[in-house]
């Protein structure tokens, strides 16, 4: 038995065949030659051609919506006249099929991504599309997700793209591995949100094979391939031991003599909602409203907006709803926002509220959906703009709430010059959350997908917490909404530091919540100051510990 | 020569949806329809990738060309598709 290790970052254990994601089909060999028959090897191209046409399209019809026209246009390219024009004239050469097709492909791909923006972002399309015909030809299997299997598989990939992990169910994926990717990816976030246990850089996950039985423990990061009957049975129930232990009646969240902080859970939508309450979450301190957005055509319109948000609220009568307004661009690309050129770094580019001031309707569209939900029901919304850099731009969103009648605006802390400077944005905020992945992957110059630089991305690092701190004596609320108010011990160093909220994924907060209640408000402080003077984020971790008994 | 000149008004350009609807709308011709940026090569209308490769903005004039029974008909339905904000 193997033992492969990880970063679990989505809690929970999972059991299933491995479902290995190549990402693409092996390249024909270049000056493959067919067997002298041109016409019947452009026919038996361009009818693989035309069985990918008609699956895209038969799969787009069974899925409808948007997913329909996203399809059809896929199909189209499949059944391209100049890209079949082009196959038949390799073909006519002596080129085979396989390599005929590769090479045509290449060559509109080679534009697309040359155009770059939107195009660019097409040429994957492409790539999928012809390993598909070159898969049809060479017999071997598609690739891409199966969206159904007989049992819930466990999803083996180099790294997976926001919109594959987005689709997907607990009843279809028993648990995620990459080999690439950290703490803070998005694979990890949205693992977290659909409830599936997820490891993300564990180096060999690549070289697992198809349908290898796998074991996932999402807490200790463990992968154990091919593991004994006895092994399963007795991760399975540790993992569900360890989910039902904090299940207890939730006070609020305060520490032991009484300084109260909230509790808030982060979700992507209604469906994350029952897992908050469940565990006893106080309020929602990060609603992601992207995940409405991704893989559309156009915006979702101001009625279907209005529903998703007026669900979420109504479902906290009296209690804090933190909206987070659209955050699109760099890893989170929206194809009817697309960067107005190329972007050789968009991280570092447009994203965020700069996106959306260069689509103020798309923000005023937003804003209005979320003014209209809140009103008559009691929840006390709050809206904040991602990527806020500026007091300058703070000051543009503030205005743009109030535009739209919205009462309470506030402003992620993500870039290291709005934490320098919190003290100035906090006069036209009405209140601050910092963003703990975001911010690392700014303070430290760290891509915060890349698995190798995760020492990096530790919200542990002093230089972080300085940070932090900061903006927590900016003067106006200031919350926490990264990874980082998960962990127990961060917690109460963050309410040392002053900030007022945690919020995090729902099944982190009685644990955070446990530990809280066992330190005063005095411990967290001295354990906050004992973390910033440490050099490295171990030595933080351990000083704080010191002050706070019974946390590891 | 039936020939359109148009200006493209869709905010995406010719991408995304209006270039699918626009080739759709071409394909089912029995006859031959180019586009070109003014000035430029011709390439099918009936090819999403050739479309898309001309990377036409927002904005930016497009010319249709077609040749034969209903060509008339069929350049003023292309040419409103692309006159759609």
């Amino acid at each position: 038995m193997e033992r492969l290790a990880g970063a679990g970052v989505s809690p929970g254990a999972g059991y299933g065949p491995a479902y290995v994601m190549t990402g693409a089909v092996p390249e024909p060999a270049p000056g493959a030659r067919h067997g002298g028959d041109p016409a019947a090897e452009a026919a038996r191209a361009e009818a693989a051609m035309e069985r990918v046409a008609a699956e895209l399209e038969a799969r787009g019809e069974a899925a409808g919506g948007d997913a329909k026209d996203v399809l059809a246009a896929q199909a189209m390219i499949a059944r391209d006249p100049a890209l079949s024009a082009d196959v038949t004239a390799l073909i006519g050469d002596g080129t085979a099929a396989e390599r005929a097709v590769f090479e045509a492909f290449l060559h509109y791909r080679d534009i697309l991504s040359g155009i770059g923006g939107y195009l660019g972002a097409r040429a994957a399309d492409l790539d999928d599309i012809r390993d598909r015909v070159v898969a049809e030809l060479a017999g071997v299997p598609m690739p891409g997700l199966p969206r159904a299997a007989g049992r819930p598989y466990v999803l083996v990939a180099r790294d997976l793209a926001p919109a594959d992990t987005a689709l997907l169910s607990p009843e279809i994926v028993a648990a995620f591995v990459t080999e690439e990717g950290g703490p803070t990816s998005h694979t990890a976030i949205l693992a977290r949100a659909l409830g599936v246990p997820a490891v993300v850089a564990c180096a060999g996950a690549a070289s697992i094979a198809p349908g290898t039985p796998l074991l996932v423990d999402g807490d200790t990061g463990v992968v154990r391939v091919l593991p004994s009957r006895e092994q399963v049975a007795a991760t399975l129930r540790a993992a569900r031991e360890r989910e039902t232990v904090p299940a207890v009646p939730a006070a609020p969240g305060a520490t032991s003599d009484g300084h109260p902080v909230a509790l808030l859970a982060n979700i992507g939508g209604p469906g994350d909602v029952p897992s908050a309450l469940r565990h006893g979450a106080e309020g929602v301190g990060l609603y992601r409203t992207e995940l409405l957005f991704l893989d559309r055509g156009q915006a979702p319109s101001e009625e279907e907006q209005m529903a998703a948000y007026r669900e979420v609220l109504t479902a906290f009568p009296g209690k804090t709803v933190t909206v987070r307004v659209l955050d699109a661009g760099a890893d989170k690309p929206l194809s009817f926002l697309p960067p107005p050129g190329r972007e050789p770094n968009p991280a570092l580019g447009r994203r965020g509220l700069r996106v959306l001031r260069d689509h103020p309707d798309v923000l005023a569209a937003q804003l209005r959906a979320l003014a209209r939900a809140a009103a008559g029901t009691s929840a006390a919304l709050r809206v904040m703009a991602p990527m806020v850099a500026t007091a300058e731009e703070a000051s543009w969103f503030a205005a743009a709430c109030e535009e739209a009648g919205l009462t309470c605006a506030g402003a992620m802390i993500e870039v290291p010059a709005a934490a320098l400077r919190a003290a100035d944005i906090a006069a036209v905020a009405d209140f601050l959350s910092v963003g703990t992945n975001d911010l690392a992957q700014y303070a430290f110059a760290a891509d915060r997908e890349a698995g190798a630089l995760a020492a990096l991305q530790d919200p542990w690092q002093p230089a972080l917490l300085d940070l932090v701190a900061m903006a927590a004596a900016a003067g106006v609320p200031c919350g926490v909404c990264g990874e980082a108010g998960g962990d127990p011990a961060l917690g109460c160093v963050l309410v040392g530091l002053g900030v007022s909220s945690l919020s995090m994924g729902a099944r982190a907060l009685p644990w955070v919540r446990a530990a809280l209640a066992r330190h005063t408000l005095e411990q967290c402080r001295t354990a906050a100051a004992a973390a910033r003077t440490a050099r490295t984020p171990a030595e933080a971790r351990a000083a704080a510990c010191d002050h706070l008994p019974g946390l590891p | 020569m039936p020939e359109r000149k148009v200006i493209v008004e869709s905010q995406v350009g010719l991408h995304a949806r209006p270039a699918a609807t626009f080739v759709q709308t071409a394909a089912k011709a029995a006859i031959d329809v180019t586009v070109a940026k003014p000035g430029g090569e011709p390439v099918s209308a009936k090819s999403i990738l050739s479309i898309l490769a001309l990377d036409v903005r927002h904005g930016e004039a497009i010319v249709i060309h077609a040749e034969g029974d209903g060509a008339e008909e069929l350049l003023d339905e292309l040419a409103a598709i692309v006159s759609v904000p």
